[in-house]
């Protein structure tokens, strides 16, 4: 049983030179329950990523508190996988061995890894290229090694920064499907961030949208559509109602980012 | 000609022996044609019989041997010393904190300059050829291995504790082999400086090597054997940097792909 719970947890980064500091998280609660699929959408710059990395241990929140299963977060381990917006497979190591990274670093004797790898290797679709590197693939192959080398590791939950943002629109569509499909299968708490509305929709159980800067929970809509979800399921009436709602809640979050436009 | 725009191999190729060609024959015009004393400057072909002479004669491979062990030596010590305190110094800023003001001061003092003292405490054995090029490129590793290593992509680092790294996997499993390459690329850098300063040492105390048979050479104004040396020396560089160049390609395959 996965339980993450975020109490208050509130992120102000120091002045540069003379300006004020930065609140980038006004103090949020949130609750994500086990198998929760939740995805956090909002403008760019509203603090989304920030509570993402607070939530791995990459940064220390300014007040409030992170727990994850009973235990207070205060450093990243690997009970929280994460995939970066940017592509993070070792350059140096092969497509396996980026795999069984973590699991070398937990001491899971070499058998057994080999094992985890090839299993991971063949649910992300890239059996043939375990001894490929990182440089000879695609971006949408190394997000999908990215997944895989995060989930090989068996996190309580799994965090996701924008991870299919680089892509372009027909393998991010097919990397939706794809992380979908581990999802349904595999039973995963899973916290996915994203500015993108129909992406946000598509994979969650429920998206909570965040308000401009400084970040605020401003509305958690819960999606009931059912599963497993086809890719047609983006052309349903029910999904459009969905989409109309949170295209409004987002847009105005959007004007306030960018300023009154003409 | 337009800015950037690539150009064919062998084009580039016959450009770069163009030059050499040119090059020489200048150097064959000014001195075979008499505008220059041959006291003061050999003509090639002289220059490649006086070579030929130093080679089979003189013992001038002895020579060579002496010096390309000098400077392999000196560097491999300097090597040893310097990548480790640079990995420990780009990955622990309190480390870095302690050395780098005094290796970034220690980095300008000319390692020639320290030859005359270098005598006095090591006398002119090999020992003193050593250290100059130990000093010449201690400092200069130190400074380039640190500043690789600080900086390494954040983001790796970053994935690699969300994996669970501790401290020592971090460091070995993600700095160390994230700045390899750049640590050995700079490795073959300092090499090339290496060169200039053994040979300077052997030009000031020395009863071998490159340096000492172009020191002597001026005491009988043989111009010829020491555009040869010089030019040995040139050769020896380029082979060096090529071996490097290809134990690099050998060793880190992924950064090139």
């Amino acid at each position: 049983m996965t339980e993450l719970r975020i109490e208050g947890v509130a992120r102000v980064f120091p002045s540069v030179g003379r300006g004020p500091p930065t609140r980038a998280l006004e103090p949020i609660d949130l609750a994500v329950g086990d198998n929760d699929f939740v995805t956090i959408l909002g403008p760019s710059g509203c603090g989304k990523s920030t509570l993402l990395r607070l939530v791995a241990g990459l940064d220390g929140p300014t007040a409030g508190r992170i727990v994850l299963d009973g235990r207070p977060i205060a450093a990243p381990g690997p009970d929280r996988g994460m995939v970066f917006q940017s592509y993070t497979l070792f350059p140096w190591l092969t497509i396996a061995d980026n795999i069984a990274f973590g699991l070398r670093e937990k001491g899971v004797p070499a058998a057994t890894r080999a094992r985890i790898v090839t299993e991971w290797l063949e649910r992300v679709g890239l059996s043939g290229f375990a001894q490929h590197y990182p440089k000879q693939l695609s971006g949408g192959m190394q997000q999908r090694t990215a997944i895989a080398r995060a989930l090989a590791n068996e996190p309580a939950i799994l965090l996701l920064d924008e991870p299919f943002g680089a892509l372009d629109n027909q393998t991010r569509a097919l990397m939706q499907e794809l992380l979908l499909g581990i999802w349904e299968r595999e039973q995963k708490t899973v916290l996915f961030v994203t500015h993108d509305i129909e992406e946000a929709i598509f994979l969650a159980s429920r998206v909570v949208v965040m308000t401009a800067r400084p970040g605020r929970i401003k509305a958690e809509v819960a999606i009931d559509l059912p599963h497993p979800r086809h890719y047609t399921i983006k052309t349903s009436p029910e999904f459009s109602a969905l989409k109309a709602r949170l295209t409004e809640e987002i847009r105005a979050e959007a004007v306030l980012a960018e300023g009154s436009l003409p | 000609m337009k800015p950037l725009a690539p150009i064919s191999n062998t084009a580039r190729l016959v450009l770069g022996i163009l030059f050499f060609v040119l090059f020489f024959a200048a150097w064959a015009f000014a001195t075979l044609g008499g505008f220059v004393s041959s006291t003061f400057l050999a003509d090639p072909i002289t220059m490649v019989e006086e070579g030929w002479l130093l080679l089979t004669r003189h013992g001038f491979l002895a020579d060579i041997g002496v010096t390309i062990w000098r400077v392999v030596g000196g560097f491999v010590l300097a090597a040893l010393v310097a990548v480790p305190l640079g990995i420990l110094m780009g990955a622990y800023k309190p480390i870095e904190a302690f050395f780098e003001p005094f290796v970034s001061f220690a980095r300008y003092l000319p390692a020639s300059a320290f030859i005359p003292l270098l005598i006095l405490w090591a006398g002119i054995g090999e020992a003193q050829k050593l250290l100059v090029i130990f000093i010449g490129s201690v400092f200069q590793i130190v400074l380039m291995v640190a500043m690789t290593v600080s900086g390494v992509r954040r983001d790796l680092v970053e994935a690699a504790l969300t994996l669970g790294a501790r401290d020592r996997g971090i460091l070995g499993r993600v700095l160390i082999p994230a700045s390899a390459p750049s640590i050995a690329e700079s490795l073959r850098l300092v090499l090339g400086w290496a060169w200039t300063y053994v040979i300077v040492a052997e030009l000031i105390g020395s009863s071998s090597g490159i340096g000492h048979m172009i020191i002597d050479s001026q005491a009988l104004l043989a111009t010829g054997q020491m555009i040869f040396g010089i030019i040995v020396i040139g050769v020896i560089g380029l082979i060096s940097d090529l071996l490097f160049k290809l134990a690099n390609r050998r060793l880190f395959p992924w950064s090139l792909a």
